[in-house]
């Protein structure tokens, strides 16, 4: 209950909160609400908004409401899945660095060093790219380039633990060390874990969108970034072929940044107000 | 001499990072699909087995893997990233010729962000809660939540098409103008829509990170101290607190400078702007993937550059990380 109203006291948050709900409904509902193939042709090409088509239609006729709401499912699932993916990785690597030390933290940490060394949207395009564009080759690439601050991260909160008497314990009752790991020691290290990837699908969902718009998206699928992507050499006719799509874009992430803060407030009361900004 | 010990341990661990990328780099170009042989045949037009092996042998592609790493490591010290598989011309000079778009775009952008975010980002901190402060975080959060390309299509469409006061795409007019003022000035006019357009969303993160900084620093103990002497508060905002406040901005700023060029890529599609983002966004669909991965290692160098310049900024920023080494 602390934690609702903790969480309920930033305004910001809970409008958040609000607008991911309706975003995660509209992908849910999108074969009821919009039925059909969202890249088939349904009307004259270039409508403007109005009438049949609120959002008017593309080059092709297609809907552009119909590719906003089957586009949402596209954003969040690839937005959730490389998170999920990227924290797996992260906290895989900062538990055994923190948690070891020694010999096996300086290697995985020159490991981590260095993969935030590289380009990571290049990197991102070139494994796309090389792997051919599909959803799994996108969740891959964004995965691959988002770990390491994760890692970090876990490893400082698994070295802070590490010495606390609760885990000594643990290794004195002979507790096997994969079940200290994951039983004993990251459940106290999941708030900050769990702010920090609640901010990183908002990353994801901005990284996806780029891709898209250079025309790396899953080709079978529409996508928020792929319209404003195809749409670029007439958007100075067709306003509402960039206008729509970068909306809904703007809106989600917001709501995602907005709801990570109102959790951190939440969860790390003693950091409230601070944000967490890491690349 | 620390100082010297401390300058040869950033050479080498400079000289790894860069060995360890080109190391990455050639076994990306290895998992690209077709290699230049089936590339170049295809462009010929003749595909026949003699003509690739002809090629292979030509790009040393029948040489075992550790023998053509080895040639790769070197070709790459000697600054020779191969040729296009389009044009057969030299990556090296290719990506010479477009980096000063680039620079200067990024440059621009850089320096724009950090001049404006930072002071905005001061500025709230000094009055937290005002309206001004309100409104700027908004704003912020606003931006920080924008597609970079999306900002530079919105700004086209108001700015260029709309109001006709920039032009919105290129470097320069289509029709040359004469006079070395006017070429300027033309340039400027073609700068200013995305410079802007690469700069804001990194204004909203100085800003933020300013101010929180700010606001952290102001209530530490020796802040305190500070006012309790009786000194100006500009001069407790100046003096005291910025220089401790700069050094996660002064972090930030090294690691984003590298990382610019990610943005360029996206900002010179959208402005048809020649420099090397908009040379990988061609190499990326004419799977010229030579010419990617030499955008991608140069980028990644200059990451490397950007990296090593923070340490001693900061070791200069912050006499507390000399002392640490």
């Amino acid at each position: 209950m602390a934690f609702l109203k903790r969480y309920a006291e930033n305004r910001g948050a809970v409008a958040g909160l609000v607008i991911l709900a309706v975003v995660v409904a509209v992908a849910l509902a999108a074969p009821l609400l919009m039925p059909g193939d969202p890249m088939a042709t349904r009307g004259r090409p270039l409508l403007p908004p109005g009438g049949d088509f609120p959002f008017g239609t593309d080059m092709l006729g297609r809907d552009v409401l119909a590719g906003i709401v089957h586009g949402a499912k596209v954003s969040l699932m690839i937005g959730l899945i490389s998170t999920v993916i990227a924290v797996l990785i992260g906290v895989t690597v900062g538990a055994v660095a923190g948690f070891f030390g020694g010999q096996v933290d300086d290697l995985l940490v020159r490991v981590t060093e260095f993969f935030q060394t590289i380009p990571s949207f290049i990197f991102a395009i070139l494994l796309v790219a090389i792997m051919t564009p599909s959803l799994a080759s996108i969740v891959t690439a964004i995965a691959v380039v988002t770990w390491p601050p994760i890692a970090r991260l876990a490893r400082s909160e698994f070295m802070s633990l590490r010495r606390r008497e609760f885990v000594e314990a643990a290794v004195l009752s002979g507790l096997s060390r994969t079940r200290i790991i994951v039983s004993e020691v990251l459940p106290n290290a999941m708030s900050p874990l769990i702010v920090m990837g609640s901010l990183m699908i908002a990353t994801a969902i901005l990284t996806e969108s780029a891709l898209s718009f250079l025309g790396l998206g899953d080709p079978n699928r529409i996508s928020w970034g792929y319209m404003i992507g195809a749409a670029r050499t007439v958007f100075r006719q067709a306003w509402w072929l960039s206008v729509f799509p970068g909306l809904a874009i703007a809106l989600t992430v917001l709501a995602i940044n907005l709801v990570g803060e109102g959790l951190n407030d939440a969860l790390n009361p003693h950091l409230k107000g601070r944000m967490r900004i890491e690349t | 001499m620390p100082q010297i010990g401390f300058l040869l341990q950033w050479v080498v661990k400079a000289m790894a990072v860069v060995l360890a990328i080109t190391i990455l780099n050639f076994f990306l170009i290895r998992l690209a699909p077709g290699d230049p042989a089936m590339v170049m045949a295809g462009e010929a037009g003749a595909a026949d087995q003699q003509f690739l092996d002809r090629v292979r042998q030509d790009f040393g592609l029948d040489q075992p893997v550790v023998v053509q790493l080895w040639t790769y490591v070197k070709n790459v010290v000697t600054l020779d990233l191969g040729q296009s598989y389009r044009t057969g011309r030299p990556v090296t000079d290719m990506i010479l010729e477009r980096l000063p778009a680039t620079l200067l775009l990024t440059g621009t952008a850089y320096l724009l962000a950090l001049l404006v975010g930072p002071l905005l980002g001061a500025l709230a901190a000094m009055r937290p809660r005002s309206i001004f402060d309100s409104l700027l975080m908004v704003v912020s959060l606003v931006f920080y939540a924008t597609p970079i390309f999306w900002v530079g299509l919105l700004l086209i469409l108001v700015f260029s098409v709309q109001l006709g006061w920039l032009p919105p795409f290129g470097m320069h007019s289509m029709i040359p103008v004469t006079g070395t003022a006017a070429q300027i000035l033309d340039l400027a006019r073609h700068l200013v829509l995305p410079a802007i357009t690469l700069a804001l969303f990194y204004i909203a993160v100085y800003v933020r990170l300013t101010r929180a900084s700010m606001l952290e620093t102001a209530s530490l103990d020796y802040v305190k101290t500070a006012r309790a002497k009786g000194l100006p508060e500009w001069r407790v905002a100046s003096a005291h607190i910025l220089r401790t406040a700069l050094i996660p901005i002064i972090t930030f700023a090294g690691l984003q400078a590298g990382h610019l060029v990610g943005g360029a890529i996206v900002v010179e599609t959208v402005f048809a702007w020649p420099g090397i983002g908009r040379l990988a966004f061609d190499a990326l669909f004419q799977r010229d993937y030579n010419l990617l991965l030499g955008v991608f290692l140069v980028s990644a160098l200059m990451v490397v550059f950007f990296n090593m310049l923070t340490d001693l900024v900061l070791r200069i920023a912050d006499p507390r990380i000399a002392g640490r080494a």
